[in-house]
């Protein structure tokens, strides 16, 4: 399959996705299971890696920007600088695409081999003899509890973030706690946090939609099933950057 | 009633289905049978529309399948019961669970006459006290049973068994039988069962379809086959096997 024809398939199977549940109170109920394998099923590793991230970047950029050089003298930059450092990539950066990018790995490559595990088993041929739309039954209820808590998780990195730039602020005396929330403060933009939801919006769709799309259209056995999660999470992440650099260049290109 | 007319079907250049022609009356069960590999199961996917044929038409009742639109398609499903070759059970839901899943969607059923209704159906095909379990916990036989006891929870108009008693036992396979050819009476249902089972074509073969190598070798009753035997070699060596 080329490439053209594959994007073609793929907007061919977002129409046959995006229709009206055929019983609601089904719909809702998957939705909610959904929402928790989704949300609360990768609260740990989001959490984990935004106050571990969070922490390594706020040590680094310290290191880069307190050690005296000759090029710039420490007293040249305000401590707080690494503070707004620190809280711009986060938000703009950290948070949405390195979330998303882990999120690819998990819940991509999980919705990819769980879809293509029913596709060969024959269950989406029995949604179909059953007159059920199988493609809108086993994707939407995926993509919509994605769009409702992966942008939550990313929110909740985001404070994780700032939390593990705190913690690190406790093992150096180089900064302080207010050291950073000070810069912090001093160049938050609400822009900013809208930029970061439309890249989780948007993240968040391309992670469901693409590997939900993977697993639907696998042909074979096991072995194909695996190879489908694989090309899920790379076709996901290829997508998250493309989509990363031209939201980029629309909000903050000068 | 069903009607194949002119049916093609290929994979890849590779042809399947040839040209075939048949009906499939209701009230009685209509049986497919032949070797291994003649293209039974891809006639049935063709028949309730899973895979596309090249060319032909399928007709239910009078209403050509391949050609109406993809909501109408929907609509007559909705009438269908499929038993696959595989099951094709839904293996995160319970025995249970999988019987109910069509009256959930379809039917209008409070949840205590839902309950009526799958313990209705998992007692017609004599599958009690397994309600609970997973498909990945109960044998291949028990499986077909399920599958079969889904296939008919809506009380559609047809129903498709593909191998409806391949791995079950001897006895099981006459009570099942004995079950669709019952219900396709009592229903009225248009039923297509697919088999290699002899035993199954002597007992409900009223009306018998023999495919060889893709093609529509034979048709007729269990009553005709032991003189058509004699001059058609195909299905006197398919016959014999089965001895
Ligand atoms: N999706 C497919 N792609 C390519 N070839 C296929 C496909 N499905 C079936 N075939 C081929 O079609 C032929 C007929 O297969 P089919 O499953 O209909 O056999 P069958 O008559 O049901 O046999 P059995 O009694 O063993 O179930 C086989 O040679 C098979 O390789
Ligand atoms: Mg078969």
């Amino acid at each position: 399959m080329n490439f053209f024809t594959e994007i073609g398939q793929y907007f061919l199977f977002l129409r046959l996705t995006f229709r009206k549940p055929q019983k609601w109170s089904v719909f809702w109920r998957i939705l909610l299971l959904e929402m928790y394998q989704i949300g609360i099923g990768s609260l740990a590793v989001v959490a984990l890696i935004a106050t571990f991230m969070g922490a390594v970047t706020t040590i680094q950029t310290a290191n880069q920007l307190l050690t005296p050089s000759d090029m710039f003298p420490t007293q040249l930059i305000p401590k707080f600088v690494v503070g707004t450092v620190v809280s711009t990539s986060s938000i703009l950066e950290l948070a949405p695409t390195i979330t998303c990018l882990v999120l690819a790995g998990k819940i991509g490559a999980n919705i990819a081999s769980e879809i293509g595990n029913k596709k060969i088993s024959e269950q989406i041929d029995a949604y179909e003899v059953m007159g059920i739309n199988s493609a809108s039954f086993v994707a939407l209820p995926k993509i919509v509890a994605g769009l409702i808590m992966i942008p939550s998780l990313i929110i909740v990195a985001n404070f994780l973030l700032m939390y593990g730039g705190v913690l690190a602020t406790k093992f150096t005396s180089a900064l302080t706690y207010d050291d950073l929330i000070l810069g912090a403060r001093l160049v938050f933009h609400p822009e900013y946090v809208r930029i970061m939801m439309i890249k989780g919006f948007i993240f968040a769709f391309l992670i469901t939609s693409l590997s939900a799309f993977q697993g639907y259209y696998t042909e074979g056995g096991a072995l194909e099933v695996g190879e489908a999660g694989t090309r899920a999470v790379t076709r996901i992440c290829v997508f998250i950057l493309f989509f990363d650099l031209i939201i980029a260049q629309i909000f903050l290109g000068l | 009633m069903i009607e194949v007319i002119g049916l093609n079907k290929s994979f890849n250049d590779r042809q399947i289905l040839f040209d075939i022609h048949a009906q499939f009356v209701s009230g009685k069960p209509n049986l497919v049978i032949g070797a291994s590999g003649s293209g039974k199961s891809v006639l049935f996917k063709c028949l309730v529309g899973l895979l596309i044929p090249e060319s032909g038409q399928i007709l239910y009742e009078n209403h050509d399948f391949l050609s109406m639109p993809y909501d109408d398609k929907l609509k007559l499903r909705k009438q269908i019961g499929m038993l696959f070759q595989n099951n094709a059970l839904f293996d995160s839901l319970t025995v249970e669970e999988n019987v109910e899943f069509p009256l959930k969607m379809f039917s209008s059923m409070s949840a205590q006459e839902r309950k009526h209704r799958v313990n209705e159906c998992l007692s017609m095909v004599n599958l009690v006290n397994s309600n609970h379990k997973f498909p990945a916990e109960i044998s291949g036989g028990m499986k077909k049973r399920v599958g079969i006891a889904r296939a008919i929870a809506l009380n559609g108009k047809y129903l498709f068994c593909d191998e409806p008693n391949s791995g079950l036992d001897p006895l099981t396979s006459r009570v099942i039988d004995d079950l669709i050819s019952q219900l396709t009476a009592d229903l009225h249902m248009t039923t297509v069962v697919n088999s290699h089972d002899m035993k199954t074509v002597k007992d409900i073969g009223e009306h018998i379809i023999f495919i060889y190598q893709g093609k529509k070798w034979w048709e007729g009753s269990k009553s005709e086959i032991d003189e058509a035997r004699l001059s058609n070699p195909e299905l006197n060596a398919f016959f014999q096997a089965s001895f």
